[in-house]
């Protein structure tokens, strides 16, 4: 080809010419620049609107923060100290972090078992949430959690959870054996046997009261932050089989059972959570036998683990929904009964399609546990609000102490929600 | 010839109840509804026997007397002397109010942060996402107090304000920021006024009508007449030449440093609570609202904002014929669904002292009566209303616009 124009062109070039830079306004930080901050004149007054208020609110944010005083013992101490400049009074921090973690009320020796629970929390939920990259075999170390964090908080004999897993192991064990002649009377085998053992363990633990005993806590003295995780923790775990029961009550033919569910959920659905812990503060005790007597943190929990189960649950019949009629279909054609064709085919793509959905439950389960502190219970912000802020000492100093609950939930809300996109990226199988 | 032997005969045995998937179904119901009217008996024997141990009944007559406790905010007429029925009116009221000034304020919020958080601005875009991310992911209850105090403990008193030599200026010469809530002016109406008024929705309605007309002769001829300048001109133009014609008979009430020597008076007290509430919800519920926009505009295919462009409508068109009303159809569900969320948390206005209906009925009546069961079972009904009226709109409007394929 080159051949036959040879004599025609003048000029050929053979060799490439070397690479220039690119012009100075098209590369680096300039071309990034222009692009993304005054791409045109509507963007450019904006980019220097929020430079100026940026550099505004640290300007004057900063002296706040390096005047900050951190050693004082009331806010008068403070500005004292101050003496007029613009200074933070951190001090009260300093002095009540523990108060803000742990309540007013739990005993100061005992702030290491909170604290070892709250570690052993996150190895706990490690092979929960990375399930993908960690052997199934430490489910285990999940499974014993519960229990061993009871035992630490709470105090007492170590005998009372260990009889209660105890319960649990032998009730699966039962449940294994006869799981292939009736799903359901296997279930009905496993909890005779776990109420069985539970009633001698009871006889055991009142025998012998004293063996690898803490001293105990009531539950009246837990508070702070603490408190906000432990109900968060306790009614995200139980609300979940309740809320897959629902969810597959709702499904259900049987129309009483399908009316049950549906009452149910729509109900504690439709009102407010603060309605529903009224409820637990003054209404509940109502419906018990005159004679028991359930502390309030336990009667929160009855009503936020109802609460967020209906949640739960609508967010479970999402992902049952979104499966295709077919899986439905196939179990059914393979002569599956329904536990089986539930366990074995539908909740693990049912479930799995939900997680996001439960785990934003979640976080806003944990936000919302704040509301406890209306129906007067010393949680983070309780104690703000009542203790700390009704204080002599310390009566006046606001920005220092919501701070504080700010970034106590921020990282974790943040943390969690972020997980839960990540594991919409992991999940998300098709369409790639 | 052949002999048929008999089907086996179809007599019903006990054990077909549970064997049987065609009988089993009843088996399992009948047991849930026996253990349902079992759970409700022994419920409501406790209750009885609680009740009665106490000396007390379920009884709504006392909301037939008198409150005798006061309300600083009030949309009705109320004194301390009215029922409790009328109290409760009023919380209702209360909690509506907030809940629709906070509907469109989070809208407003919502929308405006959702696209300015897709700009190419990188710096806005950045900001906006700190936005969300801190106020989805912190309590609204920390910042509903938080606004709170920022109203009440650091506002200036509203003594400041007070004598010929203020320490501080009202905002524009209008409104008073104080710690006992913020005075914005108040229109007064002479009778002239109410004139004035009607004029103005008249020319809103001619503003719709001219839209319509335009709207017609470009489907009819083709021509394009303008639209924004024109319909600004007949809403705002014949309202002022009323105004002035008519010798300007709508004032504002003013708040007035000089009349009073403790307090501000004049123009319209909001309470800081009030205030609290409505920003903290707004920006709030605003941040799932952003994200829902967000979601919305995304979700829409770069392909029919490709192909409307290869038609050649203007990016503003793109926008409004293409994008918005494919995107609505996502964004709106959700939306509703937070402002459901935003009428519910209204009721933590019960930790500021804002006097909604969880306040009035489920704070004050319920401490003063006693009848703490009779109180809540009416709270939760009205809330259960309302979010099933919300869910009744959301259903209505989801049916409407599914795709009608084929």
């Amino acid at each position: 080809m080159s051949d036959t124009h040879a004599e025609s062109v003048a000029f050929v070039r053979d060799t490439m010419i070397p690479e220039q830079a690119p012009p100075a306004s098209e590369a680096g930080a300039v071309k990034w620049v222009r692009s993304n901050l005054f791409p045109d004149w509507l963007n450019a007054i904006l980019t220097i609107v929020a430079l100026y208020l940026i550099a505004r609110l640290v300007i004057g944010a900063f002296p706040w923060f390096a005047n900050g005083i951190w050693n004082a013992s009331s806010l008068s101490e403070c500005r004292e100290i101050l003496d007029g400049a613009t200074g933070g009074c951190f001090a009260v921090l300093a002095e009540r972090w523990n108060q803000l973690l742990f309540g007013f009320q739990y005993p100061s020796t005992e702030y290491w078992r909170p604290a070892l629970a709250f570690v052993l929390l996150a190895v706990a939920a490690a092979p929960l949430l990375f399930w993908m990259y960690l052997p199934s075999r430490l489910l285990v170390l999940t499974a014993l959690y519960p229990f061993v964090a009871y035992w630490l908080l709470w105090g007492g004999t170590i005998l009372t959870p260990a009889v209660a897993a105890l319960g649990f192991v032998v009730a699966y064990l039962v449940f294994a054996r006869i799981e292939r002649r009736s799903f359901a009377l296997a279930l009905g085998a496993a909890v005779v046997a776990a109420v069985a053992t539970w009633f001698l363990g009871g006889l055991l633990v009142d025998a012998l009261p004293r063996v690898l005993a803490l001293p105990e806590v009531a539950s009246r003295n837990m508070g702070g932050f603490m408190l906000n995780f432990i109900l968060g923790v306790v009614c995200v775990s139980l609300s979940l089989p309740i809320g897959i029961l629902l969810a597959l009550g709702r499904q259900s033919k049987m129309p009483i059972i399908k009316w049950i569910c549906v009452v149910f959920i729509e109900f504690i659905r439709g009102v407010p959570l603060i309605t529903l812990l009224f409820v637990a503060n003054v209404v509940l005790a109502y419906f018990f036998p005159p004679e028991t007597n359930i502390d309030l943190i336990l009667r929160v929990i009855i009503m936020i683990t109802a609460f967020a189960s209906a949640y739960i649950a609508e967010v479970i019949r999402g992902g049952l929904a979104a499966l295709p009629k077919g899986q439905y279909e196939a179990a059914d054609s393979l002569g599956l009964d329904y536990p089986q064709a539930m366990r074995l085919i539908i909740m693990p793509q049912a479930l799995k399609i939900s997680i996001p959905g439960i785990v934003n439950v979640a976080v806003g389960l944990f936000k919302d546990t704040t509301l406890v502190s209306i129906i007067s219970m010393f949680d983070l912000v309780g104690m703000i609000r009542g203790p700390i802020l009704a204080s002599t000492e310390w009566n006046g100093v606001y920005w220092e102490l919501w701070g504080f609950a700010i970034l106590m939930f921020f990282p974790v809300c943040y943390a969690i929600s972020k997980y839960s996109q990540w594991l919409e990226r992991q999940l998300a199988t098709d369409h790639r | 010839m052949a002999t048929l032997s008999d089907p086996p005969s179809e007599s019903f045995q006990l054990s077909k109840l549970i064997r049987d998937t065609r009988y089993r179904s009843y088996t399992f119901q009948l047991i849930a509804l026996i253990a349902l009217i079992l759970v409700f008996a022994y419920l409501g024997s406790n209750l009885a026997s609680n009740l009665a141990e106490a000396g007390l009944n379920i009884s709504f007559s006392f909301l037939g007397n008198s409150a005798g406790y006061d309300i600083n905010q009030s949309l009705i007429e109320y004194n301390n002397q009215m029922t409790h029925l009328r109290a409760t009116l009023v919380g209702a009221l209360n909690t509506l109010l907030v809940a629709f000034l906070g509907c469109i304020l989070a809208t407003i919020i919502g929308v405006i942060v959702g696209v300015l958080r897709l700009s190419k601005n990188w710096l806005i875009g950045r900001i906006m996402s700190i936005y969300v991310e801190i106020f989805r992911n912190v309590p609204v209850l920390i910042w509903i107090l938080i606004i709170y105090f920022v109203m009440t403990a650091a506002m200036p008193s509203a003594r400041d304000y007070l004598g010929e030599e203020p320490e501080r200026d009202l905002l524009l010469g209008l409104i008073a920021f104080t710690n006992r809530g913020v005075y914005v002016p108040a229109a007064v109406f002479q009778p002239m006024g109410w004139v004035v008024l009607g004029v103005f929705v008249a020319s809103i309605f001619g503003a719709i009508a001219y839209r319509r007309y335009a709207t017609k002769l470009l489907y009819d001829t083709g021509r394009l007449l303008p639209m924004g300048w024109p319909m600004l001109a007949i809403v705002i133009l014949p309202a002022l030449v009323a105004f002035f014609v008519l010798g300007q008979p709508i004032a504002l009430d003013r708040p007035d440093p000089l009349a009073n020597r403790f307090n501000l008076q004049g123009g319209i007290p909001i309470s800081g609570a009030f205030i609290a509430l409505w920003f903290a919800l707004s920006i709030y519920t605003a941040a799932f609202i952003a994200e829902n926009v967000r979601a919305g505009i995304l979700a829409v295919s770069r392909g029919q904002t490709e192909a409307a462009a290869s038609l050649g409508l203007r990016p503003n068109r793109i926008m409004n014929l293409v994008v918005l009303p494919q995107a609505l159809r996502v964004i709106i569900p959700p939306v509703i669904s937070q402002y459901l969320n935003l009428t519910k948390n209204s009721s933590l206005a019960i930790a500021v002292g804002y006097m909604d209906l969880t306040a009035t009925l489920g704070g004050i009546t319920l401490n003063q009566t006693g009848r703490a069961i009779e109180c809540i079972l009416l709270l939760m009904l009205f809330y259960l209303a309302i979010s099933l009226a919300i869910s009744a709109v959301m259903n209505a409007y989801n049916s409407a616009i599914r795709l009608k394929e084929r």
